[in-house]
């Protein structure tokens, strides 16, 4: 049998809304995913908790501006640590412009505002 | 009842069967095509609905209403920088706001400093004002009139500290605590059920909220010192009957703890206040105000025996909802929010927030928060709805929705009852799993296509989007670090060392905690400093996630 895909889902920074990650950690659990939800953490906690766990994929939520500054800082202390095979994906409000940038950084997909959980499932699944 | 015609179409609303997932509202109450007098069949004008301004309120909490006084028009005034956010409220009265609302930055509400690790990214976020300390509170009120506008701040966790610096500088403006108008959100339980950005745990919470109440109707007796808030409970996913049940049981919890604290309930009952959303079911959303004002008035008269009439009022600040808007089409959201706020005002709601259509994305720009300022005037001044008290009171379909709306709730205070009260069911993680459920099942909804959001689900088009975003400011939190960093250097640490053993020997006992405060906030001791040794005495509240 194929192992699970293992999923740690955390909300970045101190951004309090909940409300997406539960959502989106809900319908990975119900898709066969294995879940480990994190709450609030800085990049360190979250990569630390990445490697312990081994998980395939690394799932960010926030939507209190602090996207640009935190999320590229989980890509990067994966590099040092000589990881490249730990996705990561990132949730909440975005504004457009920033995609781009997030992308160049290493994130491997946003998903912002009105993002069908299906589309998210699809993609952190693998077959998207 | 006999009318043919009548019975004709009734006849035609029983035999409708086709679709009826499709007509429920947002609590998934399943709505008749058709509502006459069987539904409200022991309807009596004098008990359900009495008259404007008189018990149990249905209609509304003023007899003139909107006649007499129009509602608040109360938009976000805040910004990262505490200057920025002053001149930013100026411009809003001068648009014609009558009251305005601040928020915080993440950091400050997480009771950091803004130079705190933690803190990195955050500085200014969320469109949040950073308040590390008294100097920031006055570069914030600085030359407004704060006998005259209110100013809601939406401060939770760290209230005490926030209204420490706010009577601070109001004394230094010289204005007595007597005349001091406003609102402090304060509102401790929403927290731990919803929004997520506590501290301590609920009972060390509660203490500190009882304080700032006793302080607040002692000294200050025209401010609000709880803004009881459903929006939060609705933003993470609560439906608009969930909303409206689980506020009012917040509501009482504060009634009970404040009774048990030695206050008299019509000592602070009539400065309890409340915050609501306004959700996207237009008559769901009027028939929750209506029965929140016939449930409150009724329970703080008949349960805690409240004599005096301004305790039994429910008075409410609205916000359109924020969660509805969309990414897609965003112009789109103009009209989802001016569709709110009619609902909002033809429910007879004390004070209006109305969203930007851009906050799907970021926080607004002065255009896209122009707009929303604007809806609100065009509502008020133009559409005419405001001239009558309550035009919908009466209409069969209101009058059944609202009771509803009531008996269900009184379902879910028998169930947190059973749970052994609100705090008890915080613990048991009651909240969380009720709200995530709902939050669920709307996204399903959506995904199903059972819900519909124009340009999301239905009527999608590819087209670019064509906005102009706020752009952050990448400089200010260099700089408000470094002005924090420039404070801490130029003050007497003895004196800070003192005011904060002064304010772990109060925590520690039972004293109100707000005149050592009060002098510490006086003597430059910073936000951060004051909610880190009420950690350490406290200790930090975890929750085990449910999702």
């Amino acid at each position: 049998m194929k192992k699970a895909i293992r999923v740690v889902i955390a909300r970045l920074g101190m951004d309090a809304h909940w409300r997406g990650s539960v959502v989106v950690a809900r319908a990975i659990r119900d898709a066969g995913m294995e879940v480990i939800y994190l709450g609030n953490q800085m990049p360190e906690a979250i990569v630390e908790t990445a490697i312990q766990e081994d998980v395939n994929v690394i799932g960010l939520s926030t939507l209190s501006g602090n996207h640009l500054e935190l999320a590229p800082e989980v890509v990067r202390l994966l590099r040092e640590k000589g990881i490249r095979d730990i996705l990561v994906i990132l949730g909440g409000t975005i504004p457009p412009d920033d995609i781009p940038k997030l992308k160049a950084a290493g994130i491997a997909e946003v998903f912002g505002t009105g993002s069908s959980l299906e589309k998210i499932v699809r993609f952190v699944s693998g077959s998207d | 009842m006999n009318n043919p015609d009548y019975m004709e179409a009734k006849k035609y609303g029983e035999d409708i069967s086709l679709d009826e997932e499709l007509y429920r509202n947002l609590s998934g109450f399943h709505i008749k095509s058709l509502y006459g007098p069987e539904d409200i069949p022991k309807f009596d004008y004098g008990t359900d609905l009495g008259l404007p301004g008189e018990y149990p309120f249905t209609r509304g909490i003023y007899r003139t209403m909107y006649r007499g006084k129009p509602w608040t028009i109360r938009q976000l005034g805040s910004l990262g920088s505490p200057s920025e956010a002053n001149r930013r409220i100026r411009q809003l009265i001068q648009m014609g706001s009558t009251g305005v609302s601040i928020c915080l930055d993440m950091p400050t509400i997480m009771g950091r400093d803004s130079d705190d690790p933690m803190s990195e990214g955050e500085v200014g976020s969320c469109g949040g004002v950073a308040i590390d300390s008294l100097e920031d509170m006055r570069n914030l009120l600085e030359g407004l009139p704060l006998d005259e506008i209110s100013i809601n701040f939406v401060s939770n966790s760290q209230s005490p500290v926030i209204l420490a610096m706010f009577v601070a500088v109001a004394g230094e403006q010289g204005i007595p605590l007597a005349k001091l108008n406003g609102t402090m959100q304060n509102d401790i339980l929403k927290e731990y059920q919803a929004q997520k950005s506590y501290y301590f745990p609920p009972r060390p919470s509660m203490r500190l909220t009882i304080d700032t109440l006793r302080f607040c109707s002692e000294n200050m007796p025209l401010f609000n010192p709880i803004s009881i808030s459903g929006y939060h409970l609705a933003s993470a996913g609560a439906t608009p009957v969930q909303e409206l049940a689980f506020t009012l049981a917040n509501g009482f919890t504060y009634i009970e703890e404040g009774i048990k604290a030695g206050l008299s309930v019509d000592s602070f009952a009539p400065r309890l206040s409340f915050f609501f959303k306004a959700h996207n079911d237009f008559f769901e959303n009027i028939a929750k105000f209506r029965a929140a004002r016939r449930i409150w008035s009724r329970t703080i008269r008949e349960k805690y025996k409240a004599e005096d009439p301004r305790s039994w009022r429910f008075r409410v600040h609205t916000q359109t909802s924020g969660s509805s808007l969309a990414a897609q089409e965003p112009e789109n959201n103009i009209m989802r929010v001016t569709i709110q706020a009619l609902s909002a005002v033809l429910a007879g709601t004390q004070s209006l927030h109305t969203n930007a259509f851009d906050e799907a994305f970021s926080i607004p720009t002065p255009r896209s928060e122009k707009l929303a300022l604007r809806a609100q005037q065009i509502i008020a001044r133009e559409s005419g709805v405001i001239n009558t008290v309550d035009p919908l009171g009466g209409s069969y379909y209101i009058e059944a929705l609202t009771n509803e709306m009531e008996s269900v709730s009184y379902e879910y205070f028998r169930e947190i009852e059973n749970l052994g009260g609100v705090i008890s069911a915080i613990e048991k993680g009651f909240y969380q799993s009720a709200i995530a459920d709902s939050a669920f099942k709307y996204q399903e909804e959506i995904e199903k296509k059972k819900r519909i959001v124009v340009g999301l689900n239905e009527f999608v088009t590819d087209e670019e989007m064509d906005i102009e975003l706020r752009e952050p400011d990448p400089e200010f939190e260099k700089q408000k670090v470094a002005d924090l960093t420039a404070l801490k250097k130029n003050r007497d640490l003895n004196v800070v060392k003192t005011c904060l053993s002064e304010v772990r020997q109060v925590i520690q006992g039972s004293d109100n905690v707000m005149p050592v405060l009060i002098k510490a906030v006086k003597s430059r001791v910073t936000l951060g400093e004051i909610i880190n040794v009420m950690r350490d005495i406290f200790g930090e509240f975890r929750e085990e996630s449910i999702y």
